[in-house]
């Protein structure tokens, strides 16, 4: 089984924000979430980079770890997925989250959040796969399409790469060695411990 | 459609056509004629590299010139720059939140349950030996007034307040591993997001009470020569029949006292930051997450600190002491309680009150 991962080349990402755009798009994201983003290291100078993240779909996920209703669950494929019936908004995903992928709405009261929203890598969530209770929460199920991520898909550099994570880093590093340098798989080390990535 | 306007179009497409031809030849005519070199095919020359970067190239892993000085100094917690307007989102990793995650997880849950169930055992140990403390010489029958109506809507306020939070709040950290297995997922999730609620409500109550209360009993609770001796004595709860002098107040309240008045302010004040999620900057030095981290953490301890002593002060107000629940019940203390455990403070009310009847009395006297 494939287990599914991201890897953003901060050799190629020229901040485009395609993939942020691509994301809001297909999925319907709504206003003031942002399931994935472009951040610039040294914006202007010399040695800028930029790199698309959003969730890392960790093995030993944080957010999985300190959920107090245990609304996450991992597919098959690595995918971390959420339960949005069950999510109280108490906003500790986003508090153990290295890469700040959870977001949310602001309903209500003070600083009340609403259901939590994060990428999916495309793969829904706990409804029906393709139905439109699941599109509604969650967003496209690509992946039951048998399609890949739409931010990886449409990134014109190729930066951004999403798939099985052993063909994934094959690319890269077939990449690295023909150009003579990377900066590596940003991210893999926090996301994949113990993988060599 | 007519032939005409069929005509019409084809012209028009003509004409663009031959615009764009124009405008190429145009461009490469006045063009750099490098570019124009460069254009004949998409891959550099072989020296390329060379000539321009004198043999080194960006972000390169094989040379001193390597970017990992940047990815080292971003997994430390170096912002980037987004273009969305959260701009916490210029936060490409925080590791603290492996950190909050570990002490959450870890000690803190651990500890804390480690915490509860040893004061429960303690007590349980505590009443085989001692048994309920009995007001030794009797119930005297007659009672003076310990709380005012207004002392005991403080004090109730504040520990109904007390209460539900305690219990909502552990349903937050420990619930997922009692009750969740019992009840299912989704009456849990029901639950908790009720309790949740009420929490947040509920904080507005305590906050009311905490304030009564400090201001109501601060005077009483400053520390006096009795207070030695009641430490030396153990406060009287050891051995039968000794019972050290204290005013309204004795040690063991007023520790209680400022526990729950620093412990309260302490969590009140993290609770706001946490109903009010990145919204106040706390003039803390630290990012907004870590300040939502950190509150979470000291919320966690504090309470958890201030449930354990709370369930001590619960046992010896009602089943651990005869007669000692009447002061915040009825307000009404019998005189031979009030005599034992706050026996100066007897002294000062009964005193007071004959001298309030000596002077009703020879006010009266003039009538006769």
């Amino acid at each position: 089984m494939a287990r599914m991962k991201f890897l953003c080349d901060a050799e190629r990402c020229i901040e485009c924000n395609a993939c942020v755009t691509a994301c809001k798009n297909e999925n319907e994201v709504p206003w003031g979430i942002n399931r994935r983003r472009v951040v610039t290291i040294n914006d202007g100078k010399p040695g800028e980079r930029s790199i698309s993240v959003a969730c890392m779909h960790c093995s030993d996920a944080p957010c999985m770890a300190v959920c107090p209703v245990d609304v996450f669950y991992q597919t098959d494929e690595g995918v971390v997925l959420h339960s949005k019936d069950l999510c109280i908004g108490c906003g500790y995903c986003f508090y153990a989250c290295p890469f700040g992928a959870p977001q949310f709405p602001q309903v209500g009261n003070f600083g009340s959040r609403g259901k939590m929203d994060k990428c999916t890598f495309c793969a829904g969530g706990p409804e029906t796969d393709k139905s439109d209770v699941e599109f509604k929460k969650y967003g496209r199920n690509r992946l039951a399409e048998g399609k890949l991520p739409l931010c990886a898909e449409m990134c014109s550099t190729k930066a951004l790469l999403a798939g099985d994570g052993d063909v994934v880093s094959d690319i890269y590093r077939e990449r690295v060695v023909s150009r003579g340098f990377g900066s590596g798989a940003w991210g893999w080390g926090r996301a994949y411990p113990g993988q060599g990535a | 459609m007519t032939a005409v306007s069929r005509c019409r179009g084809w012209v028009a497409q003509l004409a663009v056509l031959a615009l764009i031809a124009l405008g190429t030849t145009f461009a490469l005519e006045f063009a750099d004629p490098q570019y124009a070199a460069a254009q004949s095919s998409v891959r550099p020359p072989a020296d390329a590299t060379a000539n321009v970067m004198g043999g080194t190239v960006p972000g390169m892993s094989r040379s001193s010139d390597s970017a990992s000085e940047i990815w080292r100094a971003v997994r430390k917690g170096v912002k980037g720059t987004v273009s969305i307007p959260d701009k916490k989102a210029g936060h490409l990793v925080q590791s603290e939140g492996d950190s909050w995650r570990a002490v959450r997880n870890g000690p803190i849950a651990t500890w804390g349950v480690i915490g509860l169930a040893g004061v429960i055992a303690l007590l349980a140990v505590f009443f085989l030996i001692r048994g309920k403390i009995r007001v030794e010489h009797g119930m005297a029958g007659r009672t003076i007034t310990r709380f005012t109506d207004i002392e005991r809507i403080g004090h109730w306020l504040l520990a109904v307040s007390f209460i539900i939070l305690a219990v909502t709040g552990l349903n937050i950290t420990y619930g997922k591993y009692f009750l969740l297995p019992v009840l299912g997922k989704p009456a849990f999730a029901a639950l908790a997001a009720g309790g949740k609620w009420l929490h947040s409500y509920v904080a507005f109550a305590f906050m009311a009470g905490l304030a009564m209360v400090l201001v109501l009993w601060i005077r009483e609770n400053f520390p006096d020569k009795y207070d030695l001796i009641w430490f030396l004595k153990g406060g009287g709860m050891i051995v039968k029949g000794v019972h050290p002098p204290s005013k309204k107040f004795n040690a063991g309240q007023k520790i209680l006292f400022w526990l729950v008045i620093w412990g309260g302010l302490g969590l009140s004040l993290t609770g706001i930051a946490l109903l009010f999620p990145f919204q106040i900057d706390f003039p803390a030095g630290m990012e907004p997450v870590q300040q939502m981290q950190f509150a979470t953490t000291w919320h966690a301890v504090i309470a958890l600190v201030l449930t354990i002593v709370v369930i001590a002060h619960i046992y010896i107000g009602t089943m651990g002491m005869e007669g000692a629940f009447d002061a915040m019940g009825t307000g009404e203390v019998d005189e031979n309680w009030a005599r034992e455990h706050h026996s100066v403070w007897a002294k000062e009310v009964s005193k007071s009150r004959r001298g309030r009847k000596a002077r009703a009395k020879a006010k009266a006297a003039p009538a006769e």
